[in-house]
């Protein structure tokens, strides 16, 4: 038994640029998204990693990257992404940011996943991240996963154990640190993961030419997605607050940090 | 005003350096930098530079290299590698990519594909399929280990060698069996050779010391060979401490079928094909290119640590409260802080347009070279025919500029075309471009670059001398001091262009780019151009003068002469890189989805910027010519309204020059004004990308 995995993911700024909401003409956005470094949405990194040791792990398996986001950045993220593990790109072109409504995304990812040729849905798993770090909703992945009639449903995975008769057995994250294990008799099932227990791959230049042959005429050839929040009035857009008190203590050890944050935490 | 907003990205670099429709320079870069900010920047964070030895956590470098692809970027996909085609370019981006954080895990990398390169470049068919894939990573499924060169060039001589004509390593003939195959004794002591602790192949310069070998050569040792393969101690370098640098000793029994290139057996002597210095000649032809990026990397890399620090200055003190001037701009309040930043930013800006405009021309050059050294073995011209046959096409070369840089509608393009085509005439004006731009690139980024890089330290203050200031600018500081010195210090380098920019084509060249500077109407164009005018005719004045005691002054011997001339031609080309490649992003920019909005701030920025370069090259060329001209010039004593003075006769040519130039800096400091205020407002990032 072999898999067809859909990992649903895009970009979001590199975590370390600053970030400031601004009133732009559709909407709230970010100052300077599209000249901000990109990378992607590490959610779906997870998910993509995880995809592609199945794939590597269960013959006959094949992996299919689905995004939402502006194809120019997108071409920018895949030349670091693209060296990490074999997959195919499927693009629809559209904003990545986090002012989207979850529906609209899900609707544009339900029909390019649909466009997808040789995909065979009996051996559809739909992976993605369990949240985003653009506007973790967490809903993107579970509309998709109705429109495209997947009922079978897992978030916050963590793991996935496939056994010989196609069945595999999930490990999601559940209240108070634990976890649920199921068992589901096979695809199609919609996974939402968590971290994952995979180390980001190193690069693989051999593996980033085989992808990007097929990645540049997929970015060329994208088409425009309708997303957007259309019928949404935003009130007010700001970030969390933050209030930062650093101190740059050198080589203390990682006990001693741990202890004065769980003091912080509880004091 | 529209302004630059954030620091230049991938997308702004992609266009200005000219590889945005070149997927695999992209994913080469992006590999070197996530090695470079996580690996490359652990190492230098933890002290690793503090030993001269070669550690295991040094060694975490190669395991990372051989992982993400960087070991094998010198090889064709036919033998491991994943880039096709002349890899100039490729290894001047990667090289750039890990100095940003360290030199000498760039000169690391690099040092691997300079072992390879004689192989690469002269060796033969059997050498180079035997040697490169040996010295790729292992493949899925292969069991081997992966084998490492090392570059043998410099002697144990007084002090550290690098006069290429002087060879300490002899080889003799061992033995030599009728029918079979001579086997060579070869001695070579070995002094500053990169990559010695672990490499497992040496290509070594050796001269005969035996009348049955002519000449010298290059020639392969391995480190199982038979006899002694000492690795010798460790170099005490204060510099560039994550490359292994080693003083080796080596007395080993090899056949002569490891000469690279191959040898001729005639009247009983082996004849090497290649001298050392044919080969070496080849090799430093192009690998100089990326140690002068290297250097110009560190300046970029000082940009965003400086402005977080200026920015951040006064935060957390009793004054200051967030919101006010103080606190949000800190010592960015001051002129003096932005102007000499925006210095920095544009002698680094304009060593890596000039850079890298050499490691284009050398990927165009390679095949070109190739397919003239093809055509003259077809017909079988060798020696002195060669540089005749050359001689020949140096009209149509000549042709080619004047035809190639004539205004918009002026030249002809069906006989463009032709030139185009014609692999002599092109040879020879690419010949005379790189000969230039590649030791210009070598002496000026590295030369100039180090100087900068004190004037970036001194912006941080005492934290700038400190281990861990961000961007660990005090460590750049210094190995931008052995990058001086690389592939030749700065006198081999200016000695090299005094013989090539006296080249007719590419004087031609520098008379058709002031031309074209002239129908410009960027910033700073005019001051550049009548500087390029002025080095003309200074040179022309030098050539032809002598001075008081009748000697002449532009010769060979005449270094005070001929090396300001050179140093002057580095400020020159750089700012007309900066400003061809301003060009570039101004014409491109709009049209890129990720830079439209923002371009109209993006390239008023760079314009700024590459107008205060060229007023600056402009000075410093003009300064030299001045003193060149005057200086050895005879002048008379007058009585003048002043009282005596010195009148110089036959300079009104040159005074008039002189104040073309000076007229040209009309507005440079405006546009430096504008450039610095901008610094204020740019966006950078939260923290910096890579530990203190």
């Amino acid at each position: 038994m072999s898999y067809h995995i859909v990992v649903c993911g895009s970009i979001v700024p590199d975590p370390l640029q600053t970030l400031e909401p601004v009133a732009g003409p559709g909407g709230p956005a970010l100052k300077n998204e599209m000249m901000l470094p990109a990378v992607l949405d590490p959610w779906a990194a997870h998910a993509l990693f995880e995809a592609a040791n199945l794939a590597k792990n269960v013959p006959g398996s094949k992996v299919w990257l689905v995004s939402v986001g502006p194809k120019a950045k997108l071409q920018q993220v895949m030349m670091h992404v693209a060296q990490k593990v074999p997959f195919e790109l499927v693009v629809m072109d559209g904003p990545a940011g986090g002012f989207v409504e979850a529906a609209d995304t899900a609707a544009a990812l339900a029909k390019a996943v649909e466009g997808i040729t040789g995909l065979d849905k009996g051996k559809l798993l739909l992976f993605g991240g369990w949240s985003s770090a653009s506007r973790g909703t967490g809903a993107t992945l579970q509309i998709l996963g109705e429109l495209l009639g997947v009922t079978e449903q897992f978030q916050g995975v963590d793991e996935l154990r496939p056994a010989d008769d196609g069945s595999f057995e999930v490990k999601e994250r559940i209240e108070g640190g634990g976890y649920l294990r199921s068992r589901c008799a096979g695809a199609p099932a919609v996974l939402g993961w968590a971290t994952g227990n995979l180390p980001e791959p190193p690069n693989n230049p051999q593996v980033g030419m085989q992808n990007m042959r097929l990645i540049m005429p997929a970015l060329q050839k994208a088409q425009p997605a309708a997303v957007g929040a259309a019928g949404v009035a935003y009130k007010a857009v700001e970030l969390p607050g933050t209030r930062r008190q650093t101190r740059i203590v050198k080589d203390t050890p990682v006990d001693d940090i741990a202890r004065e944050i769980v003091e912080w935490i509880k004091g | 005003m529209e302004t630059l907003r954030t620091l230049p990205g991938d997308d702004v670099r992609q266009i200005l350096w000219r590889y945005a429709d070149r997927f695999d320079l992209q994913m080469a870069v992006q590999s070197a930098r996530s090695i470079a900010r996580s690996v490359v920047a652990r190492l230098v964070a933890d002290g690793v530079r503090n030993t001269h030895e070669w550690t295991e956590r040094k060694a975490e470098l190669l395991k990372a290299f051989d992982e993400s692809g960087l070991t094998s970027i010198y090889m064709d996909p036919a033998q491991g590698g994943f880039i096709e085609g002349p890899k100039n370019l490729a290894l001047a981006l990667v090289a750039m990519e890990l100095a940003w954080v360290d030199g000498g895990a760039a000169t690391s990398a690099l040092a691997s594909c300079l072992g390879l390169a004689p192989i690469h470049e002269k060796g033969t068919d059997e050498q180079r399929a035997h040697y490169l894939p040996l010295c790729t990573p292992p493949q899925p499924g292969e069991d081997r280990v992966c084998r490492r060169a090392a570059f043998a060039l410099t002697e144990p001589l007084p002090y550290v060698g690098v006069d290429t004509g002087i060879l300490g390593g002899k080889m003799r003939v061992q033995s030599w069996d009728d029918g079979a195959e001579p086997l060579l004794k070869v001695e070579k002591r070995g002094r500053f050779i990169t990559n010695m602790d672990f490499a497992d192949i040496v290509t070594a310069a050796v001269e005969s010391d035996d009348p049955r070998i002519k000449g010298s050569c290059m020639i392969i040792l391995e480190k199982d060979d038979p006899g002694t393969f000492d690795r010798g101690a460790p170099t005490l370098k204060m510099v560039h401490q994550l490359s292994s640098t080693r003083d080796p000793v080596m007395s080993l029994t090899v056949p002569a079928s490891r000469i690279i290139g191959g040898y001729d057996v005639v009247d009983g002597v082996i004849v090497p094909r290649f001298s050392h210095g044919e080969i070496i000649a080849s090799v430093f032809h192009r690998t100089r290119i990326p140690v002068g990026l290297m250097t110009s990397a560190k300046l970029l890399s000082a940009i965003e640590p400086i402005i977080r620090y200026h920015r951040q200055r006064f935060r957390g003190g009793s004054v200051g409260e967030p919101g006010s001037r103080r606190h949000e701009l800190g010592l960015q309040m001051n002129e003096d802080a932005l102007q000499r930043l925006v210095d920095v930013w544009a002698t680094g800006e304009a060593g890596c347009s000039l850079g890298l405009a050499a490691a284009r021309l050398a990927d165009r050059f390679d095949p070109i070279e190739r397919e003239k050294d093809r055509q003259f073995a077809a017909q079988g011209i060798k020696g002195r025919k060669q540089l005749a046959a050359l001689k020949d096409s140096q009209e149509r070369a000549l042709e080619y500029v004047r035809l190639k840089y004539a205004p918009a509608g002026q030249a002809d393009p069906a006989r463009l075309a032709e030139l185009e085509a014609d692999t002599l005439a092109q040879f020879v004006y690419m010949d005379a471009l790189a000969g230039v731009l590649n030791p210009a690139t070598k002496l000026w980024n590295t030369g100039v670059g180090a100087t900068m890089m004190r004037e970036a330290v001194s912006l941080v203050g005492g934290y700038g001398i400190t281990e861990d200031c961000p961007g660990f600018l005090c460590h750049k500081w210094m190995d931008a001091q052995l990058e001086a010195t690389y592939e030749g210090p700065e006198a081999v380098q200016r000695r090299h262009l005094t013989l090539t920019m006296t080249n007719p084509v590419f004087l031609e060249l520098v008379r058709q780019w002031s031309a074209e500077l002239r129908r410009s109407q960027a910033g700073g164009a005019a001051a550049l151009a009548g500087a390029l005018d002025l080095w003309l005719w200074t040179l022309d004045f030098l050539q032809n003068g002598a001075d008081r005691d009748g000697k002449k002054l532009y010769h060979g011997k005449r270094q005070g002469v001929t090396f300001p001339l050179a140093d002057a031609l580095g400020w020159l080309l750089a700012a007309r890189s900066l400003m061809q490649d301003v060009a570039v992003l101004a014409a491109e920019a709009p049209a890129s989805p990720v830079l439209a909005e923002a371009a109209p701030g993006l390239t008023a920025f760079y314009a700024d910027m590459a107008c205060v370069q060229a007023a600056r090259a402009a000075g410093e060329a003009a300064r030299v010519c001045a003193e060149l001209v005057y200086g050895y010039g005879c002048g008379q004593a007058q009585d003048g309204p002043g009282g005596p003075c010195i009148v110089f006769t036959g300079s009104e040519e040159f005074a008039r020059l002189r104040q073309g130039v000076d007229q040209g800096l009309h507005g440079t400091r405006l546009a430096k004004d504008r450039a610095a205020e901008a610094l204020t407002a740019v966006m950078i990032p939260e923290a910096l990308d890579y530990p203190l």
